[in-house]
């Protein structure tokens, strides 16, 4: 798997040091010259702004989005939900997670597990869009 | 260049309790809601579909029967969630405007002086962005006062089919049809008893009023009604507090949950209420001087011995430290607690409220030592990170028993980490 190194972010509350420097007395730090801001996972994921809120996902039918139960989800409210987008979204006023696919001028709530079905939106139902999950939190610790 | 007329947008959250209690519930959506005062007392806040059928006040053990029949649904008060949505649409609000006052936890005046552009499609732009954000319906008001702005959203929340939910009477004509159609009791600041008064001077509708004479109304009410009447002619007398002005005085009160006959847990009720003030306090950068601790018993069941007693403190010098002002406040309540009577509510009021810095009484005096700030510092941001109540002092209890009845309460789920909003992917 790769991944990529971020760059530096703006602090905020939480601040994670990049690299703590200590000036000895009387030496000015050579690092002083390079010093970055800190990083804030708050600021990455926008968690202070009034539109995004934090959803906690029970169930195995989004396994395939890598969605699994226990997840912690970061849900923005304030876009419109495209096609291809993980929402979640009150259906007949029940709460779901899943995938939001446009079929010409049908809906439909997508599971990403074989083992469940499509959910084609009828006349007769229900459904808001809730809200567009944009990322997701796991705990991997080892049991 | 001429300046621009002033002009106010009065934004407000249309049942707000209620409203709160359907973000994480889309499956109450189309179910009538009530929310409940603390210690599930009586009916504070109804969603519209609930308003028919319940009074505003009304007590829940006699309204349990009506409930049941309409199927509306009750709610133990659940501050934390309503402070939390509060602030997120008074955050969304003031992002979209040049000043704006937090008028109550509902209630947002805005400056819209200047503003380009239509003010109504703007109106609705705040309320599609709040909408969007928080799924918490508002209604607007615009108007050149803040008096007419509040009659204006009146005017919006009254007629909303016809409105959109955003009203603006800036233009003059619409601002006299809304005042010439507005009960004088509906006016901002018009009570019962000054409705009666105004009615048997042939006041009767808002229009009555702004047509007055002020210096009459001055004479024979007071510079406030005078005000009012000006404000409601379209002249401006009343700008935007200034948010920032700290409040003289702290207070923390509750009724408990059950009556109490002991004096530690009352102890404990007192230690739990002056950690709450103390945390507002250090929250307004001010220091106190004095407190009060008063404890009382019931006042209304003939049946019950009647005890109400407080006492004032002067702290050794102006603080802020939790411990010593639970120790100050423990002790007090030792001196006034008496056996044998059944209390039911303590209250923590702090006075003599300082900046630090601002006065020092003698050269002499004491003041607060400087590792006591530090300590002060390090609770209060252990506090903001992991939850209020994490770290407090020994005489605060986790799960107190004299805590309030919340039977219905919702969950904090935008303020505990584990009391989040689960979503099924079934």
């Amino acid at each position: 798997m790769s991944f990529t190194i971020l760059g530096s972010l703006a602090s905020s509350t939480i601040p994670l040091p990049l690299f703590a420097c200590r000036v000895p007395a009387g030496f000015p730090s050579p690092a002083a010259d390079h010093f970055e801001k800190h990083i804030s996972l708050d600021e990455l994921f926008d968690i202070r702004a009034p539109h995004i809120y934090l959803v906690k996902i029970e169930g195995d039918s989004m396994n395939g989005a890598g969605l699994f139960t226990g997840d912690l989800v970061i849900v923005d409210r304030g876009r419109e939900a495209r096609h291809g987008d993980i929402v979640i979204a009150a259906l007949n006023g029940e709460p779901v997670c899943k995938r939001l696919h446009h079929k010409g001028r049908e809906l439909i709530l997508q599971s990403e597990n074989a083992a469940y079905p499509a959910r084609y939106i009828l006349e007769s139902d229900e459904m808001t869009i809730w809200g567009v999950v944009r990322y997701s939190v796991r705990d991997h610790a080892y049991a | 260049m001429r300046t621009p007329e002033p002009t106010f947008a009065l934004v407000d959250c249309n049942s707000f309790y209620a409203s709160c209690e359907r973000v994480f519930r889309p499956d109450l959506a189309k179910t009538p809601i009530v929310v409940l005062s603390n210690n599930d007392g009586c009916v504070i806040a109804r969603s519209y579909d609930a308003k028919p059928f319940v009074k505003m006040g009304a007590p829940y053990f006699q309204i349990k029967d009506t409930l049941s029949q309409h199927g509306i649904k009750a709610f133990s008060s659940n501050y934390a969630l309503y402070g939390q949505m509060s602030e997120r649409v008074m955050t969304l609000i003031e992002s979209m405007v040049a000043g704006s006052e937090v008028y109550s936890i509902d209630e947002i005046f805005c400056d819209l002086t200047g503003q380009p552009g239509d003010l109504t499609t703007f109106g609705r732009s705040i309320r599609e962005r709040v909408m969007m954000a928080t799924s918490i319906p508002v209604g607007v008001g615009i108007a050149h006062t803040k008096t007419l702005a509040k009659l204006a959203n009146h005017t919006a929340k009254r007629l909303l089919q016809h409105t959109g939910g955003v009203v603006d009477i800036c233009d003059p004509f619409k601002r006299d049809w809304v005042l010439r159609n507005m009960a004088v009791s509906e006016v901002w600041g018009v009570g019962g008893r000054l409705t009666a008064h105004l009615q048997a001077m042939g006041i009767q509708s808002a229009m009555d009023l702004a047509k007055a004479d002020p210096v009459m109304l001055r004479a024979k009410f007071s510079v406030v009604l005078e005000r009012t009447a000006r404000e409601l002619a379209g002249v401006s007398c009343l700008a935007l507090d200034d948010p920032d002005s700290p409040k003289q005085e702290i207070c923390c009160s509750r009724m408990f949950g059950t009556r109490l006959t002991k004096l530690a847990p009352i102890k404990e009720a007192v230690a739990t209420y002056t950690a709450r003030a103390a945390e507002k306090l250090r929250a307004q950068g001010s220091l106190c001087k004095k407190m009060r601790i008063s404890i009382k018993t019931g006042m209304f069941n003939p049946d019950e011995a009647k005890y109400a007693n407080g006492v004032l403190i002067e702290l050794p010098y102006p603080t802020h430290d939790t411990l010593l002002m639970t120790n100050a406040a423990t002790y007090a309540v030792e001196r006034i607690f008496r056996d044998g009577y059944r209390y039911s509510k303590a209250e923590v009021l702090l006075l003599d409220l300082r900046q630090p810095g601002e006065y020092t009484d003698d050269l002499f005096a004491l003041t607060q030592p400087k590792r006591c700030e530090q300590l002060m510092n390090t609770l209060d941001s252990i506090n903001a990170r992991w939850g209020r109540g994490t770290l407090r002092a020994a005489t605060v209890p986790i799960a107190p028993d004299w805590g309030m009845r919340r039977e219905f309460m919702s969950q904090s789920y935008t303020t505990r980490m584990d009391q989040l909003w689960k979503v099924s992917a079934h």
